[in-house]
């Protein structure tokens, strides 16, 4: 299934998602995603009326719940000409499945379709979007990183290239592999406590993964992962840490 | 088979806690994955997903003319002296097999692997009624000797270890103990020589029917496909209606991407293409054969948005890659089938209400439709029938209302906002310790703290030049 192709956002305004789990647990990574923004002389607005996507409801088979909240997101985004996410999960539910949650709903189907058509996820928007992999990011200390390739990103955005065009532009970012890097984490939204059990056994998986790699930090560009990782490794006494592709740009362009 | 898949949640709870079991899954799961992508991409990415969509869009194209490739494939299966035999159910499919052997004085089959007959039960079906059934596939015969089912839809053993089948040798047969493979497989070749030697009926699934032709094909590695179709003077061939092909180049095409994605293999060992029993002219081969096109369900799901995933090979690469799958092993999906197919599969030839937890055993990470040889999406489908089992009532009352009262607090900013301020001042009280359903969270990992300020207010006193 092919997803809406996309105009430039090449010198448009950005209106930021910064997601329901950024918002009340991660703000700073939400800091991060501004600051990269700013830097990159982009206008940045964050529309006050936002909340989330409305991905816990449509993944857990609630419709008519997910498109209660979808629409609060529609509301909000109505005047934005491009809206970045440091999320693919969330941006692949606006592009993938906004339009079909509305097909019965003219007046909303053609706002989905243009909310479907103007979302970009952090790390695509930068290098397909903008065109842009060197930042002239420098980290203070030579540093170890891997990626973990969040999976509705991966799988549904094809998010892979760009994450690793930007950090391997970063000063003192050296690139290492995390084994399975491409396997779930076991996090899956409301899956991590529905079926608790078969989420620990994944987190466990990955977080044995995570230990054996030589990479000091993993990093991610889904909030949620990050949250089931660091849940992991924090409980397992690791001083490993998963941080979100944001927060690691930002640092390295912290004067 | 009788299903257990309403017991998900407990069954996998269990599973998981079982290390060498998982070791196993993992062990042969990882293997058949590397080998899948080593051949099935063997000549570049580009080639690779060509293949995967020739596959696709011949069974599409054989799902869309079903009904008339159906009649094509008896007429000229007839023709070629196959005495085709059609079941809505499992019963009649079962009561067919019965009558053939009945009707030819049959006491013993020797059968080739079948997931098919695992889903009607034809082995027990047969032993009520008087006739002996020997599996011939190494792995099947293995599930038989333990009283077992097969956890893997081309790997039935995939869960076991050699040592647990080293054990399983010596105390059924008194064989000598050893941990070499090679001399546990002769070991059993033997066995199975004498059961190949003294059936008079053999039973086989089919991979799939060529319409054209009227010809039914298998794939096997270990010989006693040809074996038990050629040996006995009665072959009998219990297949699935979608297994139906339009074209020998149809075949061709998925035949090889079965094989790449099943095992990593160009094409298996012995490749069959039967073209009807023993001909006046031929030294060997059954006097009699029999295809039994089966229903049980199949039609239903045709009829509606989830018929696509009738396109399945049985390949097994979605399973090999879940990583649901290689955490609890197939037994805890609780039925026939496992993993994502399982996950689809089951509550719609089941009934949703028979396996309503299955569409949620699942993190939606989407490798499985990567994985698929005819691109079934299983993430929509598992989607879907979420939506259908919330429809039903069967999620639980708990989400029910969760959802709402969430969706209420995500419905405004104000909401939104009270939500947020809530749970700051709450995890101040509860800390790590979570109310349900959310507990689960914490049995393996730890709650991160909500931020003392949302991003809403650090942007808000940024604008006012406060922050």
């Amino acid at each position: 299934m092919s997803l809406p192709i996309r105009e430039s956002p090449i010198s448009k305004p950005v209106s930021l998602f910064v997601t329901c789990i950024v918002d009340i647990i991660y703000p700073d990574t939400g800091m991060s995603v501004v600051e990269v923004l700013e830097h990159l002389g982009i206008e940045v607005d964050f529309p006050m009326a936002q909340t989330c996507c409305g991905q816990p409801a449509f993944n857990s088979g609630y419709r008519d719940e997910a498109k209660s909240v979808a629409k609060q997101f529609l509301k909000a985004f109505e005047g934005a000409q491009i809206i970045v996410t440091p999320s693919g999960s969330c941006a692949a539910l606006i592009r993938h499945d906004y339009p079909t949650l509305f097909a019965d709903e003219p007046d909303w189907e053609v706002k989905a379709k243009r909310a479907a058509a103007i979302t970009w996820e952090f790390s695509e928007y930068l290098v397909d979007g903008l065109g842009v992999t060197d930042l002239g990011a420098r980290l203070s200390e030579k540093r170890t990183i891997a990626l973990h390739d969040a999976c509705h990103g991966l799988r549904l955005l094809k998010l892979k290239s760009q994450a690793r065009a930007l950090l391997s532009k970063v000063e003192n970012a050296e690139l290492t592999d995390l084994t399975e890097c491409d396997m779930c984490c076991g996090f899956g939204g409301l899956f991590a406590i529905k079926m608790a059990d078969v989420s620990g056994a994944m987190l466990e998986r990955k977080v044995g993964f995570i230990e054996a790699s030589s990479a000091q930090d993993i990093i991610t560009g889904d909030a949620s992962c990050l949250m089931q990782m660091n849940g992991g490794l924090t409980r397992q006494k690791s001083t490993k840490r998963v941080r979100h592709l944001a927060d690691i740009l930002a640092e390295g362009l912290k004067k | 088979m009788q299903n257990q898949s309403n017991n998900f949640i407990a069954l996998s709870e269990v599973a998981v806690q079982d290390k060498t079991m998982r070791s196993a899954v993992v062990f042969g799961t990882g293997n058949a994955s590397t080998r899948r992508l080593a051949s099935m991409y063997a000549a570049g990415e580009a080639h690779g997903e060509g293949l995967r969509q020739q596959g696709a869009e011949a069974k599409r194209r054989a799902l869309r003319k079903l009904p008339e490739l159906l009649e094509l494939a008896e007429s000229n299966l007839t023709a070629n002296g196959v005495t085709v035999l059609w079941a809505s159910d499992a019963a009649e499919a079962n009561a067919h097999v019965r009558d053939i052997a009945k009707k030819h004085g049959l006491k013993k089959a020797i059968k080739v692997k079948s997931m098919l007959s695992e889903e009607i039960g034809l082995n027990g079906a047969l032993e009520s009624a008087g006739i002996e059934v020997v599996e011939t596939d190494l792995g099947e015969w293995i599930v038989q000797l333990s009283g077992d089912h097969p956890s893997h839809v081309i790997a039935p053993i995939i869960h076991k270890t050699k040592a647990s089948i080293r054990d399983l040798f010596v105390e059924r047969f008194g064989m000598t103990p050893t941990d070499d493979a090679a001399e546990m497989v002769a070991f059993a070749r033997e066995k199975l020589r004498a059961e190949f030697l003294s059936a008079d009926m053999g039973i086989s699934g089919g991979n799939f029917i060529i319409a054209e032709s009227g010809t039914l094909c298998l794939v096997t590695n270990e010989g006693n496909g040809r074996l038990c179709t050629s040996l006995p003077d009665v072959h009998v061939a219990v297949v699935g209606i979608e297994k139906i092909v339009e074209t020998f180049e149809d075949y061709a095409t998925l035949t090889q991407t079965l094989t790449r994605s099943g095992t990593g293999q160009l094409l298996t060992v012995y490749t069959q293409m039967i073209n009807g029993p023993r001909r006046p002219n031929e030294m060997d081969g059954p006097r009699q054969v029999y295809v039994i096109l089966v229903d049980n369900g199949r039609s239903d799901i045709y009829a509606t948005e989830y018929a696509a995933v009738l396109a399945c090979v049985r390949c097994g690469a979605c399973q090999n890659v879940c990583p649901v799958y290689r955490s609890t092993g197939g037994h805890a999906y609780g039925w026939v089938y496992g993993g994502p197919i399982g996950a689809v599969l089951t509550p719609l030839l089941t009934g949703i209400e028979n396996a309503s937890p299955l569409p949620y055993a699942s993190s939606l990470c989407g490798a499985c439709k990567a994985a698929c040889p005819v691109d079934i999406d299983l993430p929509k489908m598992l989607l879907d029938l979420r939506r259908d089992v919330v429809e039903h009532g069967k999620n639980g009352r708990i989400w029910d209302v969760g959802i709402k009262v969430w969706a209420l607090g995500n419905r405004s900013q104000t909401l939104f906002k009270l939500g947020g301020i809530a749970a700051r001042l709450g995890q101040k009280v509860i800390g790590q310790r979570l109310p349900e359903p959310l507990a689960g969270w914490t049995k393996y990992r730890d709650f991160p703290e909500f931020a003392p300020k949302s991003f809403h207010q650090r942007w808000a006193e940024r604008k006012k030049g406060t922050s």
